[in-house]
């Protein structure tokens, strides 16, 4: 499998990301800076990762998103290729349309740097399929923009199409319905605000996070 | 020529650098504020002759996320 990792001015979990990906994959992953305007051939995923892109100017996200890298980043999504985006990933996932919402600063104001506990709403989706339905997980967190607003409508179509992938079983930073992470109608974006990428081996504490990896792989390959 | 865009949250967008901001207000004994939202004013400097509709389409396009905000131009 060939997978790509894009690298933002002041991306900071790209290299975590990478670990993951090689890790599960046995394969190091491109790491392609956010000047690049296409991809290479074949890439089978894709990476968007957690850090503090363009330093968070004018909102969290949105100057990533109109990086040269994420048009290409954005067709290949219009192809089916799958994109992760982790944290910062998510907030430039949602600036570039890809997926609904907006990620705004916490509710409690304070930058949330701890591990939360979660529940998998859907194990359909290629990102959650080596969990169950309902299985508890912890993650570690570390945003100071994650309360995740839509409005209800958006909030109510998402529920009602499974694309709720994670909730948080505690309350982290105000997000709607308690919303950690969702996918795009296709089924190939994910977003999600905690770090799974941080808990892939019991010497990082637990590896709640490697089975993500893992069933991206099988799906993928 | 210049222009002033404000970008403000929606109503309805719950506003938690706003309510803290009210707070500290308080705390400093200004009272009688009934509420407070925080928002954003962005100065260009531009030729005359860029269009109203180019205007408005860099706040759709960059200057303001219209899932949580609303923009206002303001043509200098």
């Amino acid at each position: 499998m060939k997978s790509a990792v894009i690298v933002f001015p002041g991306s900071n979990c790209d290299r975590d990301l990478a670990v993951a990906f090689e890790a599960v994959t046995g394969r190091a992953p491109v790491m392609l800076w956010h000047a690049e305007t296409s991809l290479p051939d074949g890439i089978d995923l894709i990476g968007v990762p957690g850090g503090f892109s363009y330093g968070d100017y004018l909102r969290s996200g949105a100057m990533a998103a109109r990086s040269p890298v994420m048009r290409a980043v954005s067709e290949a999504a219009g192809r089916g290729v799958p994109v992760l985006g982790i944290c910062n990933g998510f907030q430039v996932l949602t600036e570039a349309g890809l997926l609904p919402g907006a990620l705004m600063r916490n509710a409690g104001l304070s930058f949330v740097c701890r591990e939360v506990g979660l529940t998998v709403e859907n194990s359909q989706s290629i990102f959650t399929n080596r969990y169950s339905a309902g299985e508890a997980v912890r993650f570690p967190v570390a945003h100071h923009d994650g309360n995740f607003v839509a409005d209800a409508e958006t909030l109510d179509r998402i529920e009602g199409e499974g694309r709720v992938a994670f909730r948080y079983t505690e309350q982290v930073n105000g997000s709607a319905r308690d919303i950690a992470g969702i996918v795009n109608a296709g089924g190939n974006v994910l977003g999600m605000m905690p770090h799974p990428e941080r808990v892939i081996e019991t010497a990082h504490g637990r590896d709640d996070g490697r089975r993500l990896f893992e069933g991206l792989l099988e799906a993928v390959a | 020529m210049k222009t002033r865009i404000y970008v403000t949250l929606k109503n309805g967008v719950l506003d938690p650098q706003g309510k803290a901001i009210h707070h500290a207000l308080e705390g400093l004994g200004f009272d009688g504020v009934d509420d407070v939202r925080q928002g954003k004013l962005i100065e260009l400097d531009h030729a005359d002759a860029l269009s109203d509709e180019d205007l408005d389409a860099m706040c759709r396009k960059l200057l303001a996320n219209t899932v949580i905000e609303n923009y206002r131009i303001e043509r200098g």
